[in-house]
């Protein structure tokens, strides 16, 4: 499977692609060197699971080692909120996503503008619109994603993977965000 | 010099010297020269051109502003390009990213305009010949006063027979030719006249399809206003396939009523079967319920390879580029009947109709181009009789031994899960029935939207689609639904009765879903929703596929939407208005509202009609599976009216949301038209554009999207109530916006009054007045310096 083609095949953007994260390791220090992170968990978040183990909660791991605010959108909430963790915002994508295009918006704690935004589980063209929206409207803002298949509209996209190695590099994101 | 227009006469002299007087450069306009019927008084805005109202768009862009989505990079429009437009570059014309996404915007709603414009022409001129231009209008016998409140709103002139709408074309022809050269490089580059002009462009079209929809009904013998419109078979399991077939697929109406005269007339009907799909189905049932609607938009290549059909009359709008392909490969003849779409085919419209059935059933021909509906009825109609024998029903599909058999080829590149534009699991289940399993292809068939991109895409020429189809083969046999047939414009009498407790809140709101079958998770989610709101007491409006899609699931006992909730347009029923060109009944409804219930002048006073509708009455509109330029121009006919749309994850694709902020206090003050202070008025209706991410999402952003700042109390607390329930419900806990929803204590819904207060108390919260709203300072009556 090519690593860096759009996983849909015809979705592709023009001159601007995001950068492979081939390895853990970069999603970690690009994790660790933002101030202001922001994660957005959709609700294809939801429904996969590896090896038994539901990706919802490996987000809350991330979530919780890095300290990231998360907003939910749709109907995710109520899987965060079975597990204790309470999300930041709840918010349809649009929405975040167009208060992300402005400079001006503080965040959803007023204090100051975000930094990075990791996005993961919004249905696969959505979220390929709503980066390319960020990519051209945001350009103080970085993006990365976190789901399995390439989004080339974001700065940072895992390759297209298997499942079991898209978990093995979540895994190892958060272990590493650990140490 | 004197010019003589259809819409004004202008007298212009140069210079005239008379016993009177001495005059130079004297301009009279008299305005146009119409039979007048009409006592009201002229409006302001009759005819408006590109930018007359301008202002009035750009209040609402100033509340709503684009959300870019760029699909693409670049600008590939003219020969200075590509242009990369990434990192805020320039275009070598110039032009930003921001204003090559509305200009995009723009260009798709004037195809969609143009589209159904262009309908409204041809059915026009037909409908004349045939009938004459002094047929009158009538849509709703005695029960419709207000005729065409769109020609009226917009043109000022209240027609009376089929001729007078010949001018409102001219004139909607001539906006979209300005329109279209708007999009012309170098000219227009801001990126809110682009906007501005995809508004005036969703406004033609909405006049464009009240022409075509009103001539129709009233020369054809549609169902006039009629809440009982009889119910009509839908669904695949309808069909009996013992008998001659024919199918008929786009918009355009008359051949296919000609295919049933010509059955009639011959005592023939029980002798074969007229089946369709998309909105020629939905309008054939109205000319006759005997006919048949197979499914939506989506369903052509899953019908025509289940070798069905015997004949396949073609006329315009959303057919399958490859249709003839498809009726060759199960061996039934074609018959394109528009100019619009021609598909390379002989012009046989000269010929007589022995010949052309004489050279289809010896197979001389596999298809012909017959631009005269009446020949085609005959032709279409003797060709399926002689041919059926023959064809026994020829299909694409294959047994279960070769479906497996052709799973088997698969290599498990993914190619078909990557085209797949709901990205379903299509390899895994390919995978699954070369082991003999099947129920993983049986279960895509729900989701799919048969548009065929995985089988092109798949290197072993593995005929997905088909194999799809052809495992879900007991699941296509028990299509099997009834659907209320179009039922045309609301009658002025309904308005009356629920025109107060619409703008009152009391009913909470009409939801309309019309538009496309690009659904994300199938035909079901629409009905689901439909019957949602009517439950909760909403109106709730259907057209085009979707009306389709709306009938075509059952409950536990076994009935449809359409079975089980009235036509009529009142809290709780489910108002089917026909096709594509009937949704300006539903845009015509809300400005009935503003005319009949409020009593607001209505000839050519577009401002303020909208004004009304924007602040009062909570209309919105839903197009879950909106996928065509008609859908991007019909959405834009109503944002111009303020009326909010949902569409589903795929409209993002639309390049850009309306979105407005309900963080920004100050964006959401409005003119109390009783003092003229400009005062809070609220986040609603929070967005004019926005797309779901889940069915459940837009559900709550659609009981949201109904509030105006106008409700009364009691209705602010049914909208509300509904709105926290079905967030509850669905998303899960109390919303997290409630604080700016209620503006008065009186507001709190009863059942619900400790979880709010709750919220409030920890927001803070403090009472606000609810105003008279109104974006126009022309409407308020007095002003603060008096």
């Amino acid at each position: 499977m090519p690593l860096a083609e759009s996983w849909q095949t015809a979705e592709i953007p023009g001159p601007k692609k995001a950068s492979l994260i081939i390895k853990p390791d970069i999603a970690d220090a690009i994790i660790r060197r933002a101030k202001r992170p922001i994660m957005i968990v959709g609700y294809g978040a939801v429904e996969y699971e590896v090896e038994g183990i539901k990706l919802i909660e490996c987000l809350i791991e991330l979530a919780n080692k890095g300290k990231i605010p998360v907003v939910v959108t749709a109907s995710t909430a109520r899987e965060f909120l079975n597990r204790g963790f309470s999300p930041a915002a709840l918010m349809p994508a649009v929405d975040i996503g167009n208060r992300l295009t402005d400079p001006a918006w503080k965040g959803l704690d007023g204090k100051e503008s975000y930094d990075l935004a990791i996005f993961v589980g919004l249905p696969y063209s959505m979220e390929w619109t709503i980066l390319s929206g960020l990519k051209h409207f945001a350009p103080y803002l970085k993006t990365m994603t976190l789901d399995c298949v390439y989004q080339p509209n974001a700065s940072w996209s895992f390759p297209n993977s298997t499942i079991k190695d898209w978990a093995a590099n979540l895994r190892g994101i958060v272990e590493n965000l650990g140490d | 010099m004197v010019e003589l227009r259809r819409d004004s006469v202008n007298v212009k002299i140069k210079e005239l010297n008379s016993d009177i007087a001495h005059f130079r450069d004297l301009s009279i306009t008299i305005g146009a020269i119409t039979k007048e019927t009409w006592v009201e008084p002229m409006g302001p805005t009759p005819y408006p051109s590109l930018t007359t109202l301008r202002s009035w768009d750009l209040k609402l862009l100033e509340r709503y502003k684009p959300f870019y989505l760029p699909f693409c990079d670049l600008c590939c429009m003219c020969t200075y390009g590509k242009c990369d437009l990434t990192g805020n570059k320039l275009g070598a014309c110039g032009i930003s990213m921001a204003a090559q996404q509305s200009r995009t915007v723009l260009l798709a709603a004037c195809i969609g305009a143009s589209t159904h414009t262009a309908h409204a022409r041809d059915l026009l001129t037909h409908l004349i010949e045939r009938y004459g231009e002094d047929h009158p209008i009538n849509v709703g016998e005695l029960n419709v006063d207000i005729e065409a409140p769109l020609t009226r709103l917009v043109c000022g002139i209240k027609p009376v027979n089929l001729g007078d709408f010949e001018e409102v074309l001219d004139y909607c022809e001539k906006q979209l030719t300005q329109l279209l050269s708007v999009t012309h490089t170098g000219q227009e580059g801001n990126n809110l006249d682009f906007e501005s002009k995809v508004f005036h462009a969703g406004m033609i079209d909405h006049v464009g399809m009240e022409v075509a929809d009103i001539a129709q009904i009233s020369a054809l013998g549609f169902p006039k206003s009629d809440p009982e419109a009889s119910l009509a078979d839908l669904g695949l399991g309808t069909v009996d396939i013992k008998k001659p077939v024919i199918l008929v697929i786009g918009h355009n109406v008359p051949p296919a009523t000609e295919i049933i005269d010509y059955l009639k007339t011959r005592d023939l009907m029980s002798e074969a079967e007229v089946t369709g799909i998309c909105c020629t189905a939905l309008d054939m049932t109205r000319y006759s319920a005997k006919a048949k609607i197979i499914g939506p938009i989506s369903w052509q290549l899953r019908y025509v390879r289940s070798g069905v059909p015997d004949v396949i009359v073609i006329d315009e709008q959303c057919i399958r580029a490859d249709i003839l392909q498809e009726a060759q490969h199960i061996h039934a003849p074609l018959i394109a009947t528009s100019g619009k779409n021609c598909c390379g085919l002989p012009d046989r419209t000269h010929d007589v109709p022995d010949e052309i059935v004489a050279d289809f059933v010896s197979g001389k021909i596999t298809g012909a181009l017959i631009l005269d509906p009446v020949k085609v009825g005959e032709v279409a109609v003797r060709t399926a009789l002689a041919i059926a024998p023959k064809r026994e029903k020829h299909k694409l599909l294959p047994t279960h031994d070769e479906l497996i058999k052709l799973a088997k080829k698969c290599t498990g590149c993914v190619l078909c899960r990557r085209a797949c534009p709901n990205d379903l699991p299509i390899s895994y289940a390919v995978k699954a029935a070369a082991q003999g399993n099947i129920s993983g292809l049986d279960e895509l068939y729900d989701d799919c939207v048969g548009c065929g991109r995985c089988e092109s895409a798949c290197p072993q020429k593995i005929p997905v689609h088909s194999i799809i189809v052809a495992a879900a083969e007991k699941k296509t046999r028990d299509e099997s639904y009834r659907i209320r047939t179009g039922r045309g414009a609301i009658q002025d009498i309904e308005i009356r009765k629920v025109g107060g407790p619409l703008v009152l809140g009391e009913i909470p709101g009409i939801v309309a879903f019309v538009g496309c079958a690009n659904f994300p998770k199938g035909s079901r989610e629409v009905a689901e929703m439909c019957m949602e709101f009517a439950k909760r007491r909403y109106i709730v409006c259907t057209s085009g596929c979707s009306a389709i899609s709306a009938g075509m699931y059952r409950n536990e006992e076994g009935k449809t939407a359409y079975e089980i909730y009235p036509g009529s347009f009142e809290a709780g029923g489910i108002v089917n208005v026909g096709s594509c060109v009937s949704n300006a009944h539903i845009s015509g409804a809300a400005i009935k509202i503003a005319s009949i219930f409020a009593r607001r002048p209505l000839r050519g006073n577009y401002e303020e009609i909208a004004d009304y509708v924007y602040n009062r009455v909570g209309a919105v509109g839903v197009a879950w599976g909106a996928m065509s330029q008609k859908a991007a121009s019909i959405a834009a006919g109503f944002w111009r009216l303020g009326i909010p749309v949902v569409v589903g994850p795929h409209g993002t694709k639309y390049r850009r949301m309306l979105l407005g902020r309900s963080d920004k206090e100050q964006d959401w003050y409005v003119y109390d038209a009783r003092t003229g202070e400009k005062v809070y008025g609220g986040p609603v209706p929070e967005h004019l554009f926005f797309a779901a991410e889940t069915k459940e999402e837009a559900m709550v952003m659609v009981a949201k999207l109904t509030m105006r700042p106008n409700d009364t109390s009691k209705g602010r607390a049914i909208k509300l109530t509904n709105y926290i329930d079905l967030h509850k419900r669905l998303i899960g806990g109390m919303p997290h916006d409630v604080h700016l929803l209620v503006r008065k204590q009186a507001d709190i819904p009863l059942t619900m009054k400790e979880d709010i207060e709750k919220i409030l108390k920890e927001m803070e919260w403090t009472e606000h007045e609810i105003p008279d709203p109104t974006l126009l300072s022309r409407m308020i009556r007095k002003s603060k310096e008096a």
